[in-house]
Order: structure tokens, then C-alpha cells, then sequence
């Protein structure tokens, strides 16, 4: 093996993230109007209880099939069975701390050792006074069979799983990330 | 899913990145920098196995890029105050393959160390024709290139009489979830590095070498523009499993 180059280190997107990332096209996972389209939107908290106004979501998923256009899928890359779907999120916090991602569920995945992973979103999290992104999942309330068996799921304590969990909201589904206290965000190193 | 469809997948043989080393990236909990002690997480990050969500990621860019978008200095009708630069570089992983392909979004101060967005207050003048957006697609070597302006220092209450040094906000998005990174560049030779909790949060100095950019005399724009070099390395690939086989188990 040859020797590794070092990798650059990462930098906190500091306060004005809002100029440099924002795309109006951002939290369109899904083009509006998307049959089974649905909001996931929440409030991302500090330690404090204090929303945090000047951070930013990204997400990225499988299509509904559970597939990616991408090459590293061993399966194949192939185009999204879901016209304009991008599988891939942006929002930044508005002044209450609230982001929203327009998108619609993805599919079940199968894993390296046989299981099947239940269908999940994988987040970062950026923000002032965040030195590197954070990374977490979203799993869904109604798929309580397939997140049984998640080996993810699974492999956090029993008593934060449910962090990882999103709640029913009216238009599509909450999910509100807790960066510290009791409730605190399971969150990953990759 | 079917049985057919389980036992095809335990035969999936996905590319696995390697894990950075501890001292690769700041600690999130860095108390010289002050926002970080209500917001940085206190559990341990919690180990995730990659699968497909994160050996995947967004391959986007062509179509998210206007003409102007790697040149900072010609996106309004009048040209900004500044001296002018081109910062340039490579995107490698760490086994040196370039990174082709993929989407580099700059943002920075204005010459007067100021930045055009609502929150940002202190009393140094904006600059009309200058936004500090900037937008490029590497080619098929790596190879980005933008022109800007030097960003101004600029204070911001971190501690007393806190300045950040000139920078630049870089963010990557490389081929996979897993490569995904926001960083900063930095200019040689910047007499604010000592105090900065920021910068001296990594706290290899090696790894705090890397963020400053290397002026590049060959690169230069003779009578127009300065230049700096910025190479960027994301996370490299370990051999896959026919090349390691003992890593199986």
C-alpha cells in the first residue's frame, strides 16, 4: 500500500454559511408536486435549549426502489425511478431553527453481510461552532418491523435509539436534532 | 424484499473509506472557540459501519454552474476592490487519484474583511461589486481554478480583540457521502494564526500546514493577479477485500 496523502482537516462553516450555500433549489429532494412527496422539517437545538439559526442540513438517500445512480452501487448505477428525483438535500436554519427537505421514502437496502437496512436518510449537520459536520440518520416511525431489524438501529443503546427516529407531523414527518443534553442526537463517525 | 433478492445482496462488496486518524480533524469540542461548547455533542460518536448510503453520495454540478461563477471579480457590472488572485489546485483522495468531477463552493469576505450577508455588522464598508460566491466543477485531473479578491482580516468577539486571519470557505462534496467536507483556506504567512481558536483547533501542526494556501509565482497573471495554490486531499479508499482478504472476518 502506498503511503497515504494527509487529508485536509475540516473547518466550521462559521455564521455566514447562508451566502456561500444556498441553493433556492436546496431542500427539493423532489421537484414540488411529486406524487408521495412529504416534508421532513425540524429544529436543530443547542445545549441550551437555544435553536441554532446559522447551521444547514444535507441529506442524501436511495430512491424509492432502494437504489442510487451512482458507481460504487455494486448493484449498478441507475437512473432514479422517480422522475427529478436528486436524492440529495440542502437546508439551511431559518430564524427559529427550523430546516425542511421536500422528499419521499426511500427504499429498503440491502448490506454487505445479508441483512437489510430499513429505509433511512443519512444527514450531516454544518454550523457555527461546529469544527467538522456532524452525521446522523433518520429512520421512519411506521417501518417498526424493518427498523427492528436495522443493523444500525441496533448497534446504539436502546435508550437513544429513538433519536434517531422521526415523529408523524401533519405535512410529512419531524425530526429535530438535539446537539447536546438529555435528548442529545445519536450522532456517527464514519 | 425477496429470498432471491437476500442472497444476492450478501454477495454486495461495497468500497470502504479509510478512517481519518484522530488528529486529522479538530476536536468538536474546542472551548478556545467559544460556540463550541454549547453545540458540540458530549456522547462519543457512535461507530457506523459504511454501507451503500454512505459509500454513495451526490454526483452534482453540471447544470448548478453559471459561466461566472469561478470568477468573483466579474460577476457584477463594476470590478470589486482588492488585489486580485487566482487560487487554484488540486482535489486528490489520500492514495493521490485525482478527484474529477465534483462540485468546490467558495465563499469569503471582502477585501475590507467583510461579508455580504445581514448578520454580519462591524463597521467596515461593502463592496457593491462584490459578492464572494464562488462555484466550480473540478475537471477530469482534479483541477479547479477560481479568481477572486484577498479577503480581509475582520474582528469577531470570540475572545478579546479576537481577529480571524484572511480566509477563504472552501466546501467538497468529493464522489461519496464519505468525502464530504467544509474547510477553510488560509494565506502564508499570517501574522493573526497565533490567537486564532479556530485555525489552531486541528491541533497536529502538520494537518494545520495543510490549510494554508502556497503562493504560486508561476501562477500568476503578469500586470493582473497573484496566485496561491490549494491542494486538497479527501479520504482515500482501503484495498477492497480481493486485495485483503484477511479483512473478511
Amino acid at each position: 500500500m502506498s503511503e497515504q496523502l494527509g487529508v485536509m482537516p475540516a473547518q466550521t462553516v462559521g455564521p455566514y454559511l447562508h451566502i456561500g450555500l444556498h441553493w433556492p433549489d436546496g431542500p427539493y429532494v423532489v421537484p414540488e408536486g411529486t406524487p408521495g412527496a412529504f416534508w421532513i422539517s425540524g429544529r436543530i437545538v443547542d445545549g441550551t435549549g437555544t435553536p441554532v439559526v446559522d447551521a444547514m442540513v444535507e441529506s442524501w438517500q436511495a430512491d424509492p426502489e432502494g437504489r442510487f445512480d451512482h458507481p460504487d452501487d455494486p448493484r449498478g448505477a441507475r437512473p432514479p425511478a422517480l422522475a427529478g428525483f436528486r436524492g440529495f438535500g440542502r437546508s439551511e436554519t431559518d430564524g427559529q431553527g427550523w430546516y425542511r427537505l421536500l422528499t419521499v421514502k426511500p427504499g429498503a437496502l440491502p448490506e454487505p453481510d445479508g441483512g437489510t437496512e430499513a429505509p433511512h436518510l443519512t444527514l450531516s449537520v454544518f454550523g457555527r461552532g461546529l469544527l467538522h459536520r456532524l452525521v446522523t440518520r433518520l429512520y421512519f416511525p411506521d417501518e417498526s418491523t424493518a427498523n427492528a431489524a436495522d443493523p444500525v438501529l441496533r448497534s446504539v443503546d436502546a435508550d437513544r435509539r429513538d433519536t434517531l427516529l422521526a415523529s408523524p407531523a401533519p405535512d410529512g414527518f419531524r425530526f429535530d436534532i438535539h446537539l447536546q443534553g438529555d435528548r442529545e442526537t445519536v450522532f456517527f463517525a464514519l | 424484499m425477496t429470498t432471491q433478492d437476500t442472497q444476492a445482496s450478501s454477495r454486495l462488496v461495497l468500497p470502504r473509506y479509510r478512517r481519518d486518524d484522530v488528529d486529522a480533524h479538530p476536536p468538536l469540542l474546542s472551548p478556545g472557540y467559544t460556540s463550541t461548547v454549547a453545540r458540540a455533542p458530549r456522547h462519543p460518536l457512535v461507530h457506523l459501519p459504511q454501507r451503500l448510503t454512505e459509500v454513495t453520495g451526490p454526483l452534482l454540478g453540471e447544470g448548478r454552474l453559471g459561466a461566472l461563477d469561478h470568477d468573483l471579480t466579474r460577476q457584477h457590472d463594476g470590478e470589486p476592490q482588492g488585489q486580485r488572485i487566482i487560487v487554484h489546485g488540486r482535489v486528490r483522495d489520500g492514495d493521490g487519484r485525482p478527484v474529477p468531477r465534483t462540485l468546490v463552493e467558495i465563499w469569503q469576505a471582502n477585501a475590507a474583511g467583510r461579508y455580504r450577508d445581514a448578520r454580519d455588522t462591524w463597521p467596515a464598508p461593502l463592496d457593491p461589486h462584490f459578492e464572494g460566491v464562488g462555484r466550480a466543477l473540478t475537471d477530469d485531473q482534479g483541477r479547479y481554478r477560481f479568481i477572486t479578491v484577498q479577503p480581509g482580516a475582520y474582528p469577531w468577539r470570540n475572545h478579546d480583540n479576537a481577529w480571524r486571519p484572511a480566509h477563504i470557505h472552501f466546501s467538497l462534496f468529493g464522489r461519496a457521502f464519505t468525502q464530504r467536507l467544509v474547510t477553510q483556506m488560509y494565506f502564508p504567512g499570517d501574522p493573526l494564526f497565533f490567537q486564532d481558536p479556530i485555525f489552531n483547533a486541528v491541533r497536529d501542526p502538520k494537518a494545520r500546514e495543510r490549510m494554508i494556501a502556497r503562493y504560486d509565482h508561476a501562477s500568476t497573471a503578469p500586470e493582473w493577479a497573484l496566485a496561491y495554490e490549494f491542494d486538497i486531499v479527501l479520504r482515500g479508499r482501503e484495498s477492497t477485500p480481493f486485495e485483503d482478504e484477511d479483512d473478511d472476518e
